[in-house]
């Protein structure tokens, strides 16, 4: 039933499915008012970087053609926002980087093709910490995002675009990517769910690589239902990425069940009794797994004791990646050229200096650093010995618990220019979704609370390689229980003088 | 673990960047706080421990040897800064 009530882009993406098969709404009209939200509330958002009117409206009217045919998907004219770090055919694909401002894709990443086919109509790109390096979107190359929830505060990053544009309703559904918690902690800070698959499930192919084995993609959803239908929409193995894994792809919708009973969910201590944990953070964890209990879910404390080497090892492994992964930024096949250089050397280091944020630099160096001749073994050898320990202590987890629940970010959004002088501060607030990346274990946030001030808070959910469907029934009771129509964020169109673009 | 500005620079060399003065100051202290941080690995002994650089078991990920339809190349260097006759211009390599 259509609501008279509520704006169509105030809607989820099940509900929107439900309302273009029956025909009471037009995928164009939907795309249309996305649209008008977006030129209302995104001038103080900053949510994307590129839109796509043209092409979206025609997706659209080809949306409704097969609508009308009897031949309508879950997705199909279905507004979706994808982040600038996901090639895209003949749109504008940056990464949030001075390097790659012109950059124009001429194919599809797997992710992309899939949502099309699909039928689900490509809003735009959104805004990112460039590269996917940073957790607060601080550090793209164009501007900031900001949180819908308080435009003074970062909406988390680095799919922070992605997050904020769902908060707003300026797409129904979005598409993130996640690194070492670039999905789930903007989520938390914004206040939607989202979910980084186990490594493998979804193919990286057409993914701008940060640091190829932690990269992940996955959805950024207004509620759980449509984390799992989205979840259908881009699992599954593609020959094109040589580590995504040849494996049957479940209907996630059917985890969507109502009960807990027979389930255990550990709590780690190492994410709980930890100083710098916010008060009220630590009380909405603490509240939503109580309601879990009260669903039929048994709670045991579990410890996972190499949880404090996770900031350390990951900020070896990522950077040395990243630096390598980087090298192909040369100013040769593509992307930006410091024309003025005379001689090969000049123009490699021109380009680079000039075309890298200086967050991209450092990670670089750092990267480089830890890969090079005599620091191999005492950096990069040695984080790798400690990430199988990480991976250890979740395998014996995961022996007697079917979850892990924990918070996402020990704090909620903070203020923009906060940490940005700060590097290693910075960092240290990705603590508790670094440990879940390092192992390639699947991990959610969904909603869970609010702060004092109104600021929302996320509960992670872990599980063990490709049990996804075990998170969702877990978030989706959780979801119920709480009801679902949340609090929305309270943007007026306009009024708070953005920086625009 | 202390890294000395002669380090930084010599690391910017590699990874081909330029760093101005005042940005080799600033790495000094930042990467010095990072690598300090970093340090604390060493309180763990791992030297009975296997190295992961891989968190999901694939083995052998081969497919059949056969020609599929590629990009063509006046499409693949549509972004290249400068192209000409399917090639990429560079500055002079040898001086």
């Amino acid at each position: 039933m259509l609501d008279e009530t509520m704006d169509i882009y105030q809607l989820t993406l099940h509900e929107a499915h439900e309302l273009l098969e029956s025909r009471q709404i037009r995928a164009e009209e939907l795309t249309r008012q996305v649209f008008a939200r977006i030129a209302a509330v995104d001038p103080d958002v900053c949510a994307y970087l590129t839109l796509a009117q043209d092409l979206a409206m025609d997706a659209a009217r080809e949306a409704d053609h097969a609508i009308d045919q009897g031949k309508a998907g879950p997705l199909t004219g279905i507004p979706v926002a994808v982040k600038d770090l996901l090639c895209t055919q003949d749109l504008r694909t940056t990464c949030g980087s001075r390097i790659l401002e012109n950059f124009v894709p001429v194919y599809d990443s797997t992710i992309v093709e899939r949502l099309k086919a699909g039928g689900a109509v490509i809003v735009g790109k959104t805004n990112l910490d460039e590269f996917g390096m940073g957790s607060s979107n601080e550090h793209s190359a164009f501007m900031p995002t900001r949180n819908p929830w308080d435009l003074s505060r970062v909406p988390g990053g680095s799919s922070g675009g992605s997050a904020a544009a769902v908060a707003a309703d300026e797409c129904i559904a979005a598409i993130g990517t996640d690194t070492g918690g670039s999905i789930r902690q903007p989520c938390s800070h914004c206040g939607v769910v989202g979910l980084k698959p186990t490594y493998g499930r979804v193919s990286r192919f057409g993914l701008v690589a940060f640091a190829s084995s932690l990269d992940q993609i996955g959805p950024i959803t207004k509620d759980v239902t449509d984390c799992a239908l989205l979840m259908n929409a881009i699992s599954g193995y593609d020959a094109r990425d040589s580590t995504s894994v040849p494996r049957p792809v479940p209907d996630y919708t059917r985890a969507l069940r109502p009960g807990l009973d027979g389930l255990v969910a550990g709590i780690p201590k190492e994410y709980h009794d930890v100083s710098g944990v916010d008060k009220d953070v630590a009380q909405a964890v603490r509240t939503a797994i109580e309601a879990l209990e009260g669903l039929g879910l048994t709670c045991r404390q579990v410890s996972l004791p190499h949880t404090e080497y996770a900031v350390a090892t990951y900020y070896i492994i990522a950077p040395a990646e990243a630096s390598s992964n980087l090298a192909r930024y040369d100013g040769v096949k593509y992307g930006f050229r410091d024309a003025a250089s005379q001689d090969l050397m000049d123009m490699y280091r021109n380009t680079r200096s000039r075309g890298f944020g200086r967050e991209v630099q450092r990670r670089i160096i750092i990267g480089t650093y830890a890969l090079s001749a005599g620091y191999y073994d005492a950096y990069y050898g040695k984080a790798s010995q400690v990430r199988t320990l990480i991976m250890d202590d979740f395998r014996r987890a995961f022996e007697s618990c079917d979850v892990l629940l924990a918070p996402v970010a020990p704090t909620p959004a903070f203020k923009l220019g906060s940490k940005l002088d700060d590097p290693l501060s910075m960092y240290l607030s990705d603590i508790f979704t670094l440990p879940a990346s390092l192992a390639g274990i699947p991990g959610m946030s969904v909603p869970c609370g609010f702060s004092r001030d109104g600021l929302p808070i996320g509960l992670q959910i872990l599980a063990e390689h490709f049990a996804e469907e075990k998170i969702l029934q877990v978030a989706y009771n959780l979801e119920q229980a709480q009801g679902i129509r949340q609090r929305k964020p309270t943007l007026q169109p306009g009024s708070n003088g953005g920086p625009g673009r | 673990m202390k890294i000395t500005k002669d380090e930084i620079i010599h690391v910017a060399t590699l990874a081909r960047l330029n760093l101005a003065d005042t940005d080799v100051a600033l790495y000094e202290k930042q990467l010095g706080d990072i690598l300090d941080y970093i340090g604390t690995l060493n309180r763990l002994d791992t030297s009975q421990v296997a190295p992961t650089s891989h968190a999901i078991f694939i083995n052998n990920a081969f497919r059949d040897d056969r020609v599929k339809p590629s990009i063509p190349a006046d499409r693949a260097l549509a972004n290249a800064p400068e192209p000409e006759d399917g090639t990429f211009i560079v500055p002079r390599v040898i001086r």
